[in-house]
């Protein structure tokens, strides 16, 4: 009991001044073994603490007391304990021990899912995360957790407001590699499938010494979500991704490569008849839907094809094109696609026309100009970044030693760009 | 040469023929571009191992017709008994089987003795290599070899007539030999349809100095437009096929006849040249006028093309059609190139009209107009014609591409581009960072 008394004293008296703060830090690195040993008991010990006050304290004894084994009862009211101290934590008291911070949200997130009610965590997680950032361009361990919760709720438009930051600070691949793959599933869900390639692309093309499995999979929605936005696929990868994924990722999703060509004949009852034959492979991935995405995203690019050739066009004439089996089916199509702003076109009900009409964008208005404003912005604000960054490296000494180390192996020319005290 | 003055003497009594009689009946006329062919006068046109070459290719393909395959078969049989072929004669009484009654079965002692007199010969040729060998003359070595070379040529084993023409390069000392050398090469690759070969042969023997023969540039010319033909290379080979001078004549019968020259050229320029090229390069071509003279079909339709008269020129390019597809030559690529024509006379009439009805243009072109309107659509498709069909009312409206907005387009389009490549390299760059750190302080552990 005095143990725990002890350590709950110390959190109390220490926990106003930064001082204080990083000798209480010291002190309960210390007690962590004790705490560990008493986990059962300290539940009760967390009622004298404040978390909003006692963040570190606090941290450290809700880490000890959901170590170890938890039965759904005691899950539930952890889940409850754990929310409730990451949303009034402060957010520089549990950065000093982020390490401890990150395994009790990766805890919380284990129990949630044990509970099966995911869509508790899914606010907690997203406040964490921001408590836990520097910057938003800094990708913590927690984001994939966080984006794992979005997809297992459901709730995809919580999971976008994290996936519209700009990471690039990264700490662990896996990390990264977790985050694209549930933040491409999220778009995918939402049917934002540019940034879903974007970030299924940066899966397939980030440098791997051996293929893994997420590669792998995002590999396979990657082929899809090209095909539905370009209505092409090439089993070409661009010449910067890791020779290991060059050489090997195709070989793993042969059915998905097939699919791809199957498209690219450009004939619907031949994809349609590959997608019937192999269904169950598409299935035991969990990528049919998308699959049947990629089908009826067939017909639209038809029909878009359309567009650049006729001006006016019946109904029926357009349902026999694209192999739709009525007037009817083609109108709900065409219907769709000018709602969705995908084709410019008017139909005539009475003769059961479809005019088409070029792209009414005069790149005239206020908004256009804004908006071309703000993307001049924002390409000036990347390529400082850049030079920025460019700047960084050049001037890392571990850059350096390797680029003079390996610099006389080339040739004469470009020895000379190589700083001389660097050569050695 | 009786043969060949008898047929030119044929070719102008049908040219009289054919300026005294209307349309219809003048493409009734049975020469090499008529309705049917007729495979004597064809047959007459080569000579040599082609001749029989093209004689089975049109007997493999012209099965609906058993006349004319049996016609065919029956002049081959003819003309390998006159030669040394076994091999070959074997395989075309096994084709003919007995269809052409008793004169036309296995000879077997024929057979027989062509192969003992050719053992016979081989051993004389061996030996009296090895006896240059022996004595190091130069020339002779070359003329042993060479002699190799046409006997197996002669018994049809074309691989080592290949190898034994070649191997007589080391002992060319003039460039005459050379030129021999390669046009010999030349010959047997095109009769092995290593096509290859002879580009390569044909760009040694033009290097060699002194080319002045005018038949040797025009033989050279014909087998580098016969190599791109078969490399798809239509315009080049177009090109290659005008530049042959008329001095050709028929003294490169046993490749090519100048009709081919004619056909060939012509129908690689239709498809591959624009109205200007055409206009300098063919019509006005002096040097092409002469062969064009021998085939008139093939001049009308250049003439009927050039004039925007599709339907006519499209005509004769039906008619034609069933005997270019017994051409050796041209059987892989004539539809190719008809589609290439058609393309081009399509986007030709187009051009210059900002709408175009398309029943008028239907007619034009002798087909429906929902034909014509798929075509359009291919073609509009591809960007080969800017225009847009108004199927409600059959009209093709061309269509100005808006520079401005294009220009806007393309250029946000590159700005989303731009931003997207830079995070995710900055990402990447980030990620190898991370590796290396990771890498150099395991090193330090």
């Amino acid at each position: 009991m005095d143990a725990v008394e002890a350590v709950v004293t110390q959190i109390q008296g220490l926990s106003s001044s930064a001082g204080d703060l990083t000798r209480l830090h010291t002190i309960l690195k210390q007690a962590e073994e004790s705490l560990h040993s008493e986990s059962v008991r300290l539940f009760s010990a967390l009622d004298q603490l404040d978390p909003s006050k006692h963040s570190l304290g606090f941290l450290y004894i809700l880490e000890a007391c959901s170590s170890g084994p938890v039965t759904k009862e005691r899950a539930s009211t952890l889940v409850l304990a754990i929310s409730r101290f990451i949303s009034s934590c402060a957010a520089e008291q549990i950065r000093l021990a982020p390490e401890k911070f990150i395994s009790v949200c990766k805890r919380f997130k284990d129990q949630v899912l044990l509970l099966e009610a995911p869509i508790r965590g899914v606010a907690p997680m997203l406040t964490a995360i921001r408590k836990l950032q520097v910057s938003s361009e800094y990708l913590t361990t927690l984001h994939p957790d966080f984006l794992l919760l979005c997809l297992q709720a459901k709730s995809y438009k919580t999971g976008l407001s994290v996936l519209h930051d700009d990471i690039s600070e990264v700490d662990q691949p896996r990390d990264l590699f977790l985050y694209c793959y549930y933040g491409g599933m999220i778009c995918i869900g939402q049917k934002h499938f540019r940034k879903a390639l974007e970030l299924l692309h940066n899966v397939v093309t980030a440098p791997m010494s051996t293929v893994n499995a997420i590669a792998v999979e995002a590999y396979k929605k990657y082929i899809l979500v090209f095909l539905i936005l370009h209505g092409h696929f090439s089993t070409n990868l661009p010449k910067y991704t890791s020779s290991v994924a060059q050489r090997n990722l195709k070989n793993f999703c042969s059915p998905y490569i097939e699919l791809a060509n199957s498209y690219g004949t450009g004939k619907i009852t031949e994809l349609e008849a590959y997608v019937q034959a192999n269904r169950e492979k598409f299935e035991s991935d969990n990528n049919l839907g998308l699959v049947n995405q990629v089908v009826s995203s067939m017909y639209k690019r038809n029909i878009q094809r359309l567009t650049q050739t006729y001006l006016t066009l019946s109904l029926q004439d357009i349902a026999n094109t694209v192999q739709l089996n009525s007037a009817k089916e083609a109108e709900m199509h065409v219907l769709q696609m000018i709602q969705d702003g995908e084709i410019f076109a008017t139909i005539n009900q009475k003769d059961g026309m479809v005019r088409f009409h070029e792209d009414p964008e005069q790149y005239k208005s206020c908004e256009m100009i804004e908006h071309i404003d703000s993307s001049i912005q924002r390409i000036m604000m990347l390529s400082r970044k850049l030079t920025a960054m460019d700047e960084h490296i050049s001037c890392d000494p571990l850059y350096l030693a390797k680029a003079g180390r390996e610099r006389p192996r080339f040739d004469l020319d470009d020895y000379e760009s190589v700083p001389q005290k660097f050569n050695i | 040469m009786d043969g060949d003055d008898d047929h030119s003497a044929k070719m102008i009594d049908e040219e009289i023929y054919a300026n005294g009689v209307g349309e219809e009946e003048k493409r009734k006329r049975p020469i090499i571009s008529g309705e049917q062919l007729d495979i004597e006068a064809y047959a007459s046109l080569y000579t040599g191992r082609t001749k029989i070459t093209r004689l089975l290719f049109i007997a493999d393909h012209c099965q609906n017709n058993q006349t004319m395959q049996l016609e065919a078969l029956r002049m081959a049989y003819d003309e390998i008994k006159k030669g040394e072929n076994t091999q070959l004669f074997r395989e075309v009484v096994q084709k003919i089987d007995g269809r052409l009654g008793p004169d036309y079965s296995m000879d077997s002692a024929w057979c027989a003795t062509v192969d003992r007199r050719a053992e016979q010969k081989k051993e004389k040729l061996e030996n009296e290599l090895n006896a240059y060998r022996t004595n190091l003359i130069k020339e002779s070595i070359r003329m042993g070899y060479n002699d190799f070379g046409d006997f197996y040529y002669a018994h049809g084993a074309l691989g080592d007539a290949f190898k034994h023409y070649v191997r007589t390069r080391d002992y060319c000392t003039t460039s005459k030999h050379i030129i021999h050398m390669c046009m010999s090469a030349i010959l047997v690759s095109i009769e092995m349809g290593q096509f290859t070969h002879v580009t390569s042969y044909v760009s040694k023997a033009e290097q060699s100095q002194e080319v002045v023969d005018p038949i040797v540039i025009a033989k050279l010319r014909c087998a580098a437009g016969l190599a791109l033909l078969e490399a798809k290379k239509y315009k080049l080979a177009a090109r290659k096929f005008l530049e042959t001078n008329p001095e050709l004549g028929n003294n490169y019968n046993e490749v090519i006849a100048p009709q081919d020259v004619a056909t060939y050229g012509g129908l690689c320029a239709l498809a591959s040249f624009d109205r200007t090229e055409l206009k300098n390069k063919v019509i006005d071509n002096l040097n092409f006028r002469n062969f064009l003279e021998l085939v008139p079909e093939v001049r009308e339709l250049i003439n009927d093309f050039y004039s925007s008269r599709y339907a006519s020129c499209l005509d004769y390019l039906g008619n034609l059609k069933a005997n270019l597809l017994l051409d050796i030559h041209l059987h892989d690529h004539v539809d190719t190139l008809y589609d290439q024509i058609r393309n081009k006379a399509l986007i030709q009439y187009t051009h210059p009209f900002v709408s175009v009805d398309l029943q008028m243009m239907a007619n034009a072109f002798k087909t429906s107009i929902s034909g014509l309107q798929k075509e359009l659509e291919a073609l509009i498709t591809d960007n080969q014609i800017q225009a847009r069909i108004d199927s409600h009312n059959k009209i093709l409206y061309a269509r100005h591409a808006d520079q401005r907005n294009a220009t806007f387009q393309r250029v946000l389009q590159t700005g989303g581009e731009f931003d997207r490549d830079v995070r995710s390299m900055l990402l990447r760059a980030n990620l190898i960072k991370h590796d290396f750190n990771l890498r150099a302080s395991s090193r330090k552990l």
